[in-house]
């Protein structure tokens, strides 16, 4: 089961359409989008007619009340909810001007292109070296697993913390560097896009703040995608905000996409404004 | 709007409810732990009257020698290596197909009324007296596979006993995986068989295990479905290979007690004693099995 790919085509490997070597195609050199994307679980719709593009080397923040279908959005990226039973997707995902949802796309190669941080640090129950090390095995790493994996670590800030330690458990971390390390995981694999569903929510200030330092140093090199509650934060680490509202049928719609100066200063539409400033959700 | 005068009345009638429900609480106390020590004594009662009887007959030589119609010179060697030839096959077959059907089941299956009408049947087989197990042992692998009144014929027809217990304990250790070490692990790229195995399964395996161990030690009191698939109760060799007869302690034990001689009967003590520590020895490895794997998985 193990797919056979040698060390330097981890990165170059790119049946997707390659962002490095192939001229963007499409407007202003967008890595991900979705045109008209309405999901469904079942009968009912959670998310009903999304269009948005994200910019390489950007951060997208995506916000909203509850239940507005964030992280539905989020996870159609990378196709995590296909997962769920009778979840199914209308519209178009693109993914460097493929669509993802074609019927030769393999979802698991999608996803080790497209990594993901979860709202609560979900390490495994193995050492820390491990941990790291595991996306990089499933793929059928065969380079140097031990440089991959330091490298790894020091991008999620994480090296000088836990170097001494690389074999105890992952558990033993604090929450704060339990999630650093499934950044860290999600890193390890050279993915392309990081989203990121509320990385924050469960750790305390201090910690929230030394993640949020690391997106705007990740940025550089990844497009994040990140859901969050916390409108503050929201301003801080992203470029571009979209907001999400349900209604009464509790279906997200896309309020407003802009940049996030502009969202947070001078929102076009009512309910927008209504949301930052607190007067609901 | 209610007067003071009135609410005090209020308050005086709910703190006589409160006494009232307070006393309820110490005499249901005092009830639980009178249903519980009904247990214990019993149990307690039991290994004293054992103890009494057999510890006396209990001896290396007890231990090393072959069943025999002098009671002073009966042992219980093939009896003991009977049930260790049987659990040791047992364990063999039901594990690995338990385990496959459990994961399948878990992770797998489709939620249908296909898999439903397993699941339910897979429950209902959990509570099958034993010794149809013995009869279907007896018709399918005594006689249509030939495989005779063999040890091999008593693993198997063990193994079909303890199998749903073995896969209703193992999807319930599955089941209680977090879905959040799923979602990491498929959010990685990894296929399904790489998260079922290399996450799910090892993070499951002590509760597998536990399961496992628990449905064994059942499955070494059982005592009718091999008496039905015609395991002998007199043997005086051991047995050298899958094809050899056997007995098995329960069996050896019956046919001690059944004899009209005492003497018999206090062999028949002690070797209720040797079939209590090989018990409490597998539910002692499947504690131990259990917290070895719980300080490495913790969530």
């Amino acid at each position: 089961m193990v797919i056979q790919i040698k060390p330097e085509q981890i990165k170059m490997a790119k049946p997707l359409g390659s962002p490095t070597t192939a001229e963007p195609t499409h407007p202003q050199d967008s890595v991900l989008e979705a045109e008209g994307v309405s999901i469904y679980y079942g009968e009912r719709p959670a998310l009903r007619d999304v269009t948005l593009s994200v910019r390489r080397n950007s951060v997208m923040a995506i916000i909203g009340p509850s239940g507005c279908g964030k992280s539905t959005l989020l996870r159609c990226f990378n196709r995590m909810n296909d997962l769920i039973r009778g979840s199914h997707l209308e519209g178009k995902v693109l993914f460097n001007g493929q669509d993802i949802y074609a019927s030769n796309v393999d979802p698991t190669e999608l996803r080790s292109r497209i990594g993901m941080v979860f709202q609560k640090p979900n390490p495994f129950p193995k050492s820390i070296f491990e941990n790291v090390a595991f996306g990089l095995r499933i793929n059928g790493f065969r380079g140097n697993l031990r440089d991959r994996v330091e490298h790894a670590l020091r991008r999620a800030a994480l090296w000088d913390e836990v170097s001494d330690r690389l074999g105890s458990s992952a558990l033993s971390l604090s929450g704060g560097q339990q999630q650093r390390l499934c950044i860290a995981r999600a890193l390890a694999v050279e993915p392309e896009v990081i989203l990121m569903d509320e990385p924050a929510s469960a750790l305390d200030p201090s910690a929230t703040y030394r993640i949020e330092e690391l997106i705007d140093k990740l940025k550089e090199d990844y497009t994040i995608l990140i859901v969050t509650h916390n409108m503050q934060q929201a301003a801080r680490v992203s470029d571009m905000t979209v907001f999400l509202l349900a209604g009464e049928e509790r279906t997200g719609e896309l309020v407003e996409i802009g940049p996030t100066s502009q969202i947070f200063t001078n929102p076009r539409d009512k309910r927008t404004e209504d949301y930052i400033t607190g007067r609901f959700g | 709007m209610i007067s003071s005068r009135e609410r005090s009345i209020g308050l005086r009638q709910a703190r006589a409810q409160r006494e009232l429900r307070n006393r309820k609480d110490s005499a249901f106390a005092i009830v639980g732990l009178v249903a519980t020590l009904v247990g214990i004594v019993m149990l307690a009662v039991l290994l004293i009257d054992i103890a009494q009887d057999g510890l006396g007959a209990l001896s290396w030589t007890f231990l090393t020698s072959f069943p025999s119609r002098f009671p002073d010179q009966a042992g219980i060697l093939s009896a003991l290596a009977g049930t260790l030839w049987v659990i040791t096959l047992t364990a063999a077959f039901a594990f690995p197909v338990g385990v496959a059907a459990a994961v399948y089941l878990e992770e797998y299956a489709a939620r249908t009324w296909f898999s439903s009408i397993i699941q339910t049947n897979i429950n209902n087989l959990a509570g099958v007296p034993s010794i149809v197990y013995g009869l279907l042992g007896l018709g399918l692998f005594v006689r249509m596979l030939q495989l005779e009144r063999s040890v091999l014929a008593g693993g198997l027809t063990m193994a079909l006993l303890v199998l749903p217990i073995i896969i209703i304990a193992s999807q319930e250790a599955i089941r209680a995986v977090p879905p959040s070490f799923r979602e990491a692990a498929y959010g990685l790229g990894a296929t399904k068989f790489q998260t079922t195995w290399l996450i799910v399964f090892p993070s499951a395996l002590s509760g597998i295990l536990t399961g496992t161990i628990l449905a064994l030690s059942r499955a070494i009191g059982e005592t009718a479905p091999l008496i039905t698939i015609g395991a002998l109760t007199f043997i005086a060799f051991l047995p050298d290979g899958l094809k050899s007869p056997f007995t098995v302690l329960p069996i050896q034990i019956f046919n001690w007690i059944s004899r009209p001689q005492a003497a018999f009967h206090e062999k028949a003590a002690a070797g209720i004693i040797v079939l209590l520590v090989v018990l409490l020895a597998m539910n002692a490895a499947a504690i131990l099995l259990r917290n070895k794997y719980q300080r490495r998985v913790e969530w």
